[in-house]
């Protein structure tokens, strides 16, 4: 099947200078997002997981095109991100778009629930009759289980989970092909996290959207997204079926970060094996030389600091970026 | 006789909108070296339990009830009396090390102004302790680093520096408030692993009070679930987990995906997190139970004891999902 969005080799890097440096100094050089490849193909979701710091924001921006890339190619239905015409930037912009951590912070306290929800489509389709507005909004709210008469409340009067409601129904009102969210259920609280993940998993499932899902909890992407793709420091570790990638992961990162997700049983977690990884994620304006996971990598060796893996399919479109990958079962799954 | 005994807690904060009741007839009691979880979500009145037995209420919270620890009530003594016993025998770490931290002052000055204080410890000495306490928290060259600023160092480096201090003291108590919420997976593994290891190696009693049922499971010995400001239930973790008596437990384990198991669609717990201000008269989690009972809306079920365990359930325990 021909892909939505392709990205190709794709690199953001950020000039960073150095407080008080002079004028006329290179700035340094602040590397993201390296070389990030992936497709996503229409009505698939792709998980993306990685510390803070991995890049993960970073690609997301990129891909909605707020932030330039340095490098590499973002393919959105055959068409370059980096020259589009302003026509079609203006149809990118209604086909891709992104649902923020923050609920509260992602709308505007100034104006209603029904204006917010209202506005991409006013500011797309400015000829819409004010009625067919209206009338879309409050089927919209309906859609995502907001009360069609709270429409003219403001965000304030809104708890958490209902103001991420507003930033979905926000995201959807122009029919959009792609849907990138941010840690979408992360500053949620547990019982309402799994009514918004409900929500997102039946509005992809019915709409045939596509969908980017952001986070650093893996158990929420293992669960929403059909792949994953595994990001350190800005590069891919491991992509992968999301099933096999919690249940057989290859990579030692991948590994590691599978380990130290606990698991509510008390009984499976004393008897979990817990390779726990040492250190923290190294500077991005000073990434390791070759690998950059070999500083915290428990299967390091000399080789690994010369050169960098390169992401190898190993089937099933399975792929892994580590010479030493190796599939091992860190978890007993069972249901 | 328990190390911290809480009996009938209330917590009322007085604001324009009319009264908060944070905390609404909470009792517990932690023995030495045990470990307790306290579950909930956002606005369950978790951490104002623990500030109430701090000393460390907002300035319009009243706390009322009884707070004991090794028998001398906290909730009736004043600030001086509070830090003797603060740092000494309760210490306490916070969710956002940060903000909990000093930015105008070295780790050396923070870390040494609370064995000065408490220990009467010279300046030299102070920080030749402290320095030992970072190496205890596994900061790496803790000797050349100890004079640098918090904000030049990161989240997990600051959230063990915070647990260092609380242990300059050897406090027989740790109350550890969300101390992982805002770090990576695998920083809050080695953050876990430390705290374990602290407990095995001085005999601290820690209070775990979290939202994430996960790190509960590996870590604490007793469970105690908390809703609108009282307890749902409480027992040892693993009876908890393996068979829940109260709805909103067996619904919070439900709605949690897992990394070890396929679920095809999520449950749910309908609604949303109540309003202090406005609780129901009966069960304050009567509004959202899929179980719900005609008496449950009205009457507030009394907690029932049996060994081992407590419940506030009107629901048979035979009958609850």
């Amino acid at each position: 099947m021909e892909s939505l969005l392709s990205v190709r080799n794709l690199s953001v890097t950020f000039d960073v200078r150095k407080p008080g440096s002079w004028p006329w100094t290179p700035p340094r050089k602040l590397h993201a997002v390296s070389e990030v490849s992936f497709d996503l193909k229409p009505g698939e979701c792709l998980g993306i997981v990685g510390e803070s710091g991995s890049g993960k924001s970073t690609l997301a921006r990129a891909i909605v095109g707020t932030i330039p890339s340095s490098d590499g190619n973002i393919m959105f239905e055959g068409h370059d991100l980096a020259n589009m015409d302003p026509k079609q930037r203006r149809v990118h912009r209604r086909d891709v778009q992104m649902i923020f951590q923050d609920p509260l912070a992602a709308l505007n306290p100034r104006m209603t629930v029904g204006e917010i929800i209202a506005e991409p489509l006013i500011t797309h389709e400015p000829n819409t009759p004010r009625d067919e507005v209206k009338k879309r909004v409050r089927e919209l709210m309906e859609r995502v289980g907001l009360l069609p008469n709270l429409i003219n409340r403001y965000p304030h009067e809104f708890s958490g989970g209902q103001c991420q409601r507003i930033g979905i129904a926000r995201a959807l009102i122009l029919k959009p092909k792609l849907i990138i969210c941010d840690e979408p259920v992360s500053a949620l609280d547990v019982s309402v996290q799994a009514q918004v993940i409900n929500l997102l998993m039946e509005l992809q499932r019915d709409m045939g959207l596509s969908m980017i899902f952001i986070a650093h909890d893996l158990s929420v992407v293992k669960h929403i997204s059909d792949r994953t793709l595994v990001l350190y420091l800005g590069r891919v570790m491991e992509t992968a079926d999301s099933r096999k990638l919690t249940t057989a992961p290859e990579h030692p990162y991948s590994q590691a970060l599978i380990a130290s997700v606990p698991i509510p049983d008390p009984v499976l977690e004393r008897a979990r094996p817990r390779p726990i990884l040492e250190g923290e994620l190294p500077s991005p304006l000073a990434p390791p030389s070759g690998c950059v996971f070999r500083t915290r990598c428990p299967k390091a060796q000399v080789s690994c600091a010369e050169t960098k893996p390169a992401l190898e399919d190993i089937g099933g479109n399975h792929l892994v970026a580590c010479p030493f990958h190796e599939a091992e079962e860190v978890l007993a799954v069972n249901g | 006789m328990s190390l911290l005994e809480i009996e009938d807690l209330r917590v009322t904060f007085t604001t324009a909108d009319g009264d908060v009741h944070a905390v609404n007839g909470l009792s517990l009691n932690i023995d030495k070296g045990e470990t307790l979880a306290i579950v909930g979500e956002s606005g369950s009145g978790k951490s104002q339990t623990a500030f109430a037995a701090m000393g460390l209420l907002a300035k319009n919270g009243q706390a009322t009830g009884q707070a004991r620890f090794d028998g001398q009530d906290l909730l009736a003594m004043n600030t001086r009396q509070l830090n003797k016993i603060r740092s000494k025998d309760m210490a306490m770490i916070f969710q956002d090390p940060m903000t909990s931290l000093n930015p105008y002052l070295r780790v050396s000055d923070q870390m040494a102004e609370v064995l000065m204080l408490h220990q009467g410890l010279s300046k030299s000495a102070a920080v030749t302790e402290a320095v030992r306490m970072l190496d205890a928290v596994r900061i790496p060259d803790a000797r050349a680093r100890i004079t640098m600023f918090p904000h030049e160092f990161s989240g997990g480096m600051r959230q063990r520096i915070m647990i260092a201090m609380s242990l300059l003291c050897q406090p027989r108590l740790l109350i550890a408030d969300e101390p992982t919420t805002a770090l990576d997976v695998t920083v809050q593994a080695q953050i876990m692993q430390l705290l374990g290891d602290i407990r095995q190696d001085f005999g601290t009693a820690i209070i775990l009070i979290t939202h994430d049922l996960g790190i509960v499971a590996g870590f604490c010995d007793r469970t105690l679930v908390m809703y609108g400001g009282q307890i749902m239930e409480e027992g040892p973790t693993d009876d908890i987990f393996s068979d829940p008596s109260h709805p909103y437990t067996s619904g919070l384990l439900k709605a949690v995906p897992r990394l070890d198991k396929e679920t095809a669609e999520l449950a749910t717990i309908a609604g949303e997190p109540p309003d202090m201000s406005r609780l129901p008269a009966g069960c304050p989690f009567s509004p959202r139970c899929a179980q719900v009972l005609d008496n449950c809306r009205a009457e507030r079920p009394s907690l029932e004891v049996t060994p081992g365990r407590r419940r506030a359930c009107h629901l048979p325990v035979k009958e609850v999902a």
